[in-house]
């Protein structure tokens, strides 16, 4: 999102999302039907948990020793004739890929979805050097045409309606296009099939990278991807360091578990298994293979308590389950990823102060754990960055004032009884058939759409004396 | 004559305060199940609302005062899933710096019940007798289902009232948008999020919304009364109480 955009306060653009109905609608829709689609895929599943808990076994292990397995990874890369670039920062990464483009005379790059892109804002740089990115995942090729960004990790367009597709269709496309989702695909992939047989470079992410076999591993539904690799002269893959996995026996854990928690498919539709550029003999696949490997900011939280973040598959369960991304959607959050994992990614990402207001952002329901392939503990890591901001005083200060404050009341329980007896008095002007409404202040945020109960009349501690 | 089971009421910060008449069915209850009951007079709350804010030195010195308190109680109940899971899970992890303390937070993790749990696990108790009769729904409040695991217990023991009808409540896992102070910082969705849940609690067409936590009672009863719904928040200890219509 934009920075002009960031500067509205959090609290505001959750506001404004809950005022647009064509989100609503769109956001229930698509996350009940995830939500389901997941659950029945698990119930007929039974080793499942135990895979589960593998893949969080092997994500914790290979974390370890990161560095040993990006060594390998990058050794046998190389060794299938591909090129490894290693990317500190967002900006060096979109230096490498920019200058691979000019160096090649690349005029067009066609691209299957990746969030890491997203991550470096890689299109704007594409854009910004006369080169033209096209977005091949329709979701993202939606959100492309309407120049706005993912809301969601895998459905980029899940805030969008098909009657606002169709609309955006027939003004971009020049056309009169109906509300029909096969129409539309249609209409997508006639004009993309254009684009792929242009460009120059295809650009992808990854989902996985397997170390002893210098493979990487794409996830996709709509065979776009498969072509992105396989077309255009220049594939390059760009993957967050964290990716890497140690063997194919791995994969196969993995491969068993994300799609299901993404979209409930015991696989998806196409899984693409990279190995180098085209070789001798070879009728199809790139003359040139490079891989950026994305550090930016994730090699320093591998001792953080933010490390489990690392562990994130981008399936989006958590994004479906979470009551608060149901009702305000991705965009609100105002980051390359939402949602409840999107939070603990913006801090480790971006800085703590980053999340100030979104480190408040969940009810801490802990259904995001629940539906996790790598059970991401991810209420108690939220907890741990809101502790971490008091302690590095990102939090506001009169917030910080009132929490001790009230630390002090629990700790003396005259002044807790005090508290309440003055409850009582000071409600009085606000009971209204035994209940409080129109209360100031900071209560006033709960009572404009709430009631809350009056302070008892006699507290429990008072009526256990006639109890004894 | 066996020993009676003995037990320690943690009435909780909100159900001192706002709902003394969950407190008192819940004497009642569990006198009437055979249970002595005691109540240890200095507990204010259990610092759950600090600790999820990240006030985590602060709530420690809380779970010290707490586990101090309920030193000597043979168990301890308490009505609010959350607070039981902020006894149980967290205490210990809070006190790790001192071993003392964090044995005897251990030792008061093990002892501590949410209402329903020490009914059937501490009692062994699969029914209770109760007045009540009518048409309730059942919400699982987020930290008794996810964090402690518990969704069976309050069913069964509603379910084996004789004039309960228990209808199960669509979506009756999902959050109903309380989370503490998310309530007051988020204002504007903690109510979207409560009104996907009333909607669905009024569909069921129950008389009472039955829940085991005085945060969603206070987040969904408020709702409630300000739809001008006639349907009743209600504590499981008030339906087996049969102290509900109170």
């Amino acid at each position: 999102m934009s920075d002009a955009a960031l500067r509205t306060p959090f609290p505001e653009r959750a506001s404004a999302a809950l005022k647009d109905g064509f989100l609503q609608e769109a956001l229930t829709i698509a996350t009940t039907k995830f939500i389901d689609l997941r659950r029945e895929s698990f119930a007929g599943f039974p080793q499942g948990e135990a895979l589960r808990d593998q893949a969080r076994a092997i994500k914790e292990a290979t974390l370890q020793r990161l560095d040993a397995h990006l060594d390998r990874l990058a050794d046998n890369v190389e060794r299938l004739g591909g090129v490894v670039h290693w990317a500190t920062t967002a900006e060096e990464a979109r230096e490498i890929v920019l200058r691979l483009a000019r160096d090649r005379g690349v005029r067009m790059a066609v691209k299957s979805k990746s969030m890491a892109t997203e991550e470096i804002d890689l299109n704007e740089a594409l854009e910004h050097a006369g080169i033209t990115p096209i977005e091949t995942d329709l979701g993202e090729y939606i959100i492309q045409l309407a120049h706005e960004k993912p809301s969601h990790i895998i459905a980029p367009a899940i805030h969008k309606t098909k009657g606002q597709v169709a609309e955006l269709f027939s003004r971009e496309l020049r056309g009169q296009f109906p509300a029909d989702p096969e129409v539309l695909t249609a209409v997508a992939r006639q004009a993309l099939r254009e684009k792929f047989l242009q460009a120059d470079m295809g650009i992808t992410g990854a989902n996985f990278a397997v170390a002893d076999t210098g493979t990487v591993v794409l996830v996709t539904n709509e065979g776009n991807g498969r072509m992105v690799t396989s077309l255009p002269r220049i594939h390059v893959a760009i993957m967050g360091i964290e990716k890497v996995i140690p063997s194919m026996s791995d994969l196969v854990v993995f491969l068993a578990i994300l799609a299901r928690s993404a979209t409930g498919q015991k696989l998806s539709s196409y899984t693409t298994l990279v190995r180098g550029p085209r070789r001798a003999g070879e009728l199809e696949g790139p003359e040139e293979f490079h891989l950026v490997l994305l550090d930016n900011g994730r090699s320093r939280q591998i001792a953080s308590t933010l490390r489990e973040a690392l562990y994130c598959l981008r399936c989006g369960a958590c994004l479906n389950v979470c009551p608060v991304y149901r009702q305000i959607g991705g965009h609100a959050y105002g980051h390359t990823y939402p949602g409840p994992i999107g939070i603990l990614l913006t801090a480790m990402l971006k800085g703590n102060e980053s999340v100030r207001e979104l480190a408040h952002a969940s009810s801490l329901c802990g259904a995001c754990k629940d539906v996790c392939p790598v059970r991401i503990d991810i209420p108690r890591m939220l907890i741990e960055l809101r502790e971490h901001l008091d302690r590095d005083k990102i939090a506001p200060w009169g917030e910080r004032v009132v929490f001790r404050a009230f630390r002090r009341l629990l700790m003396s329980e005259p002044a807790f009884r005090l508290s309440a007896r003055a409850g009582r008095l000071l409600q009085r002007p606000f009971v209204r058939g035994g209940r409080l409404r129109g209360l100031p202040l900071l209560f006033g945020r709960w009572t404009r759409t709430r009631d809350l109960p009056p302070v008892a009349a006699r507290t429990f501690r008072e009526r256990w004396k006639d109890l004894r | 004559m066996a020993t009676p089971v003995r037990a320690s009421l943690m009435i909780t910060c909100l159900g001192d305060v706002f709902f003394p008449e969950v407190g008192v069915a819940m004497v009642r209850l569990l006198r009437r199940l055979g249970v002595e009951v005691d109540f240890p007079e200095g507990q204010t709350c259990c610092g759950m609302p600090l600790f999820n804010s990240g006030y985590h030195h602060d709530a420690a010195e809380v779970a010290a005062r707490t586990v101090r308190l309920f030193e000597r109680a043979e168990h301890v109940v308490v009505p609010s899933g959350s607070c039981a899971w902020m006894v149980k899970t967290e205490y210990p992890g809070l006190l790790r710096h001192a071993p003392a303390l964090r044995a005897a937070a251990e030792s008061l993790a093990r002892r501590t019940y949410e209402l329903s749990q020490f009914i059937v696990q501490v009692l062994g108790l699969g029914r209770v007798e109760s007045s009540f009769v009518g048409k309730v729904t059942y919400h699982d409040s987020c930290h008794l289902l996810r964090g402690l695991g518990e969704s069976a217990s309050p069913r069964a023991l509603l379910r084996s009232v004789p004039g309960v009808e228990l209808v199960e409540l669509p979506g009756a896992d999902q959050c109903c948008g309380f989370g503490g102070s998310f309530s007051v910082r988020l204002p504007e969705v903690s109510s979207a999020i409560l009104d996907k849940k009333l909607a669905n609690v009024e569909a069921t067409g129950a008389r009472c919304l039955v829940a085991c936590d005085a945060g969603c009672l206070m987040q969904m009863g408020g709702g409630l009364t300000r739809r001008g719904s006639a349907v009743k928040a209600v504590h499981l200890a008030q339906v087996l109480a049969g102290e509900a219509d109170a």
